[in-house]
């Protein structure tokens, strides 16, 4: 925008090229902002703070369903349920049904515990081994251990479930990790409160600086009014204003950074606890590269979109008197 | 330089700040406009930097109607025009020389040339030792030549001033004139409302009187006391 203006610059004065010119005005009008940020460091500090704050909540809070949806991603055999075979089937009857739907695409695997191992199984574990001895016959079923393909959604879980439950050997399915599917659906809601929260944090960067450039503007006024007498652009009035935007989202961003991982710093060690209680590898993700110039990109869009409904609101009222 | 035809100024409310107004500014004068406060000089000069605009007749600046003056356009078309006010509207939170620079700041100059065009117009007006001063240490007279360097620096071929000496004592008065008498020497039009009579009759310079709006009385050069 600031390239087409030049054509209209004064004849007498000889300008330089445009692009030139742009980047020049550009790099000092940047440079100024700055300059007027470092002058009032509390009150900048304090803005920044804001901005922080709010940009690092929803971050962190990402973290957070990042880190539960990997931890329970490993919970893989928690999603496998257990088909009971209808009594006396044989077990060379039970081995077919498992080739028959161990052939299935949204199956990955399928695991026979026939009666006499399942019998086994149990007489070693509970203890009972001796009295059990004294039964006449197995009271255990075949049971067939299914394991769903990684594609199968929790829809799709369900509609498997209820087909290899309804085959005619089938006797009952047993699901006993219901509670891994209801988890993971409650990530998903929590993440797009997440995002819904984010957004209107979002709108509240935006106030909170168009607020701030509105109050430096009705401070500028005066200065605002002369650069406009002796014939600055709104354009140019503004630029100075943007840059402030810009500054403010960039380091609110940077600071929101340093927040997070401050806060997973903090978490570092407990974590460590907690994994080696559990004997298991859990390690804390952290922001990815992208995450975090996705947090900044976001810091620095809010500021310029504050700005510039504030400047481009307030400064057309200003005009020479 | 300047036409104006049939120019009418009415305000809200319905008073008529100019009636009627036809005049014509050569390029090259050195014109005084005189009059009554109220009288409707502060008006015209704000209808040629278009901060006004007539409500009817025309304003025609350097061959450009200021009516198809789009509001875009405004501020590239002010840049033509060197403006001083009374109140000499500098920005006192900056050096001397970064508010005469303000102009080619906004037009765009490179930091090398505006720094040469900065020091001549500051030598100019006789500041250039004070070009790294705020001016808030600066006289009234020293800040109004700050104003008038600021208004020259983009050597315009047009320069207004609403009563510039209106702040001044007679001796720094004088002084400005003398300066604006130079710029005037190389080419540029001056256009100065004033109702300082003693020092424009010093000057022996055209002028002309408004009383309500209307052209009064015209007065061709005269001899200057000096």
């Amino acid at each position: 925008m600031a390239v087409t203006r030049h054509s209209d610059a004064v004849a007498p004065v000889r300008s330089s090229g445009p692009l030139a010119i742009w980047f020049t005005r550009h790099v000092s009008t940047s440079i100024g902002s700055l300059g007027r940020l470092f002058r009032q460091p509390f009150a900048s500090l304090m803005i920044i703070l804001v901005i922080a704050v709010t940009l690092a909540i929803p971050a962190a809070l990402n973290l957070v369903v990042k880190n539960a949806q990997s931890v329970s991603n490993g919970w893989d055999n928690a999603l496998d349920f257990s088909i009971y075979l209808k009594r006396g089937l044989s077990e060379s009857e039970a081995d077919a049904l498992r080739g028959l739907i161990d052939q299935r695409a949204d199956v990955e695997s399928v695991q026979l515990i026939t009666a006499s191992e399942a019998l086994g199984e149990f007489k070693r574990q509970s203890g009972f081994g001796q009295a059990l001895d004294h039964l006449s016959e197995n009271p255990l079923p075949h049971t067939l251990v299914v394991r769903p393909g990684p594609m199968n959604t929790s829809q799709s879980m369900i509609l498997l479930q209820e087909e290899l439950g309804n085959l005619p050997e089938a006797d009952v399915v047993q699901i006993d990790t219901e509670w891994v599917q209801r988890f993971h659906a409650i990530l998903d809601i929590v993440k797009q409160a997440i995002t819904i929260g984010a957004s209107l944090l979002g709108v509240a960067i935006i106030v909170i600086i168009g607020n701030t450039i509105r109050l430096d503007i009705q401070n500028r006024r005066e200065e605002i009014e002369v650069t406009k007498l002796i014939g600055a652009s709104n354009a140019f009035v503004r630029r100075p204003f943007l840059w402030s935007g810009f500054w403010y989202g960039l380091f609110g961003g940077l600071l929101a950074l340093g927040l997070v991982q401050y806060g997973l710093y903090l978490l570092e060690q407990p974590v460590a606890r907690l994994a080696g209680l559990y004997q298991s590898g859990i390690t804390v993700l952290a922001l990815t590269l992208e995450e975090g110039l996705f947090i900044l990109g976001i810091g620095i869009a809010l500021g310029l979109v504050g700005s510039w409904f504030a400047a481009t609101r307030h400064m057309r009222r200003i005009e020479p008197r | 330089m300047i036409q104006l035809d049939d120019v009418t100024k009415r305000f809200p409310g319905g008073q008529e700040a100019l009636s009627g107004l036809t005049l014509s500014i050569d390029k090259g004068e050195m014109l005084f406009i005189t009059g009554h406060s109220g009288a409707g000089k502060s008006t015209l000069l704000r209808l040629i930097a278009l901060i006004e605009r007539p409500t009817s007749g025309q304003v025609i600046v350097d061959g450009q109607n200021t009516r198809r003056v789009k509001r875009r356009k405004i501020p590239a078309y002010r840049r033509q025009i060197g403006m001083v006010f009374q109140d000499h509207k500098l920005l006192y939170d900056r050096p001397v020389a970064d508010n005469v620079a303000l102009p080619l700041v906004i037009a765009g100059v490179g930091h090398r040339e505006a720094g040469r065009r900065v020091r001549a117009a500051l030598d100019q007006v006789g500041l250039l030792h004070k070009e790294k001063q705020r001016p808030e240490t600066l006289s009234a007279g020293e800040q109004q030549r700050v104003g008038i360097a600021r208004a020259i620096v983009t050597r315009p071929k047009l320069l207004i001033a609403d009563e510039p000496t209106g702040n001044l004592d007679p001796d720094l008065s004088l002084e400005v004139m003398r300066i604006f008498r130079r710029f005037n020497e190389v080419g540029v039009t001056l256009l100065i409302a004033s109702h300082d009579i003693l020092l424009i009759d010093r000057m022996g310079c055209s002028r002309i009187e408004l009383a309500a709006g209307k052209l009064v009385a015209e007065e061709e050069e005269g001899p200057a006391w000096q």
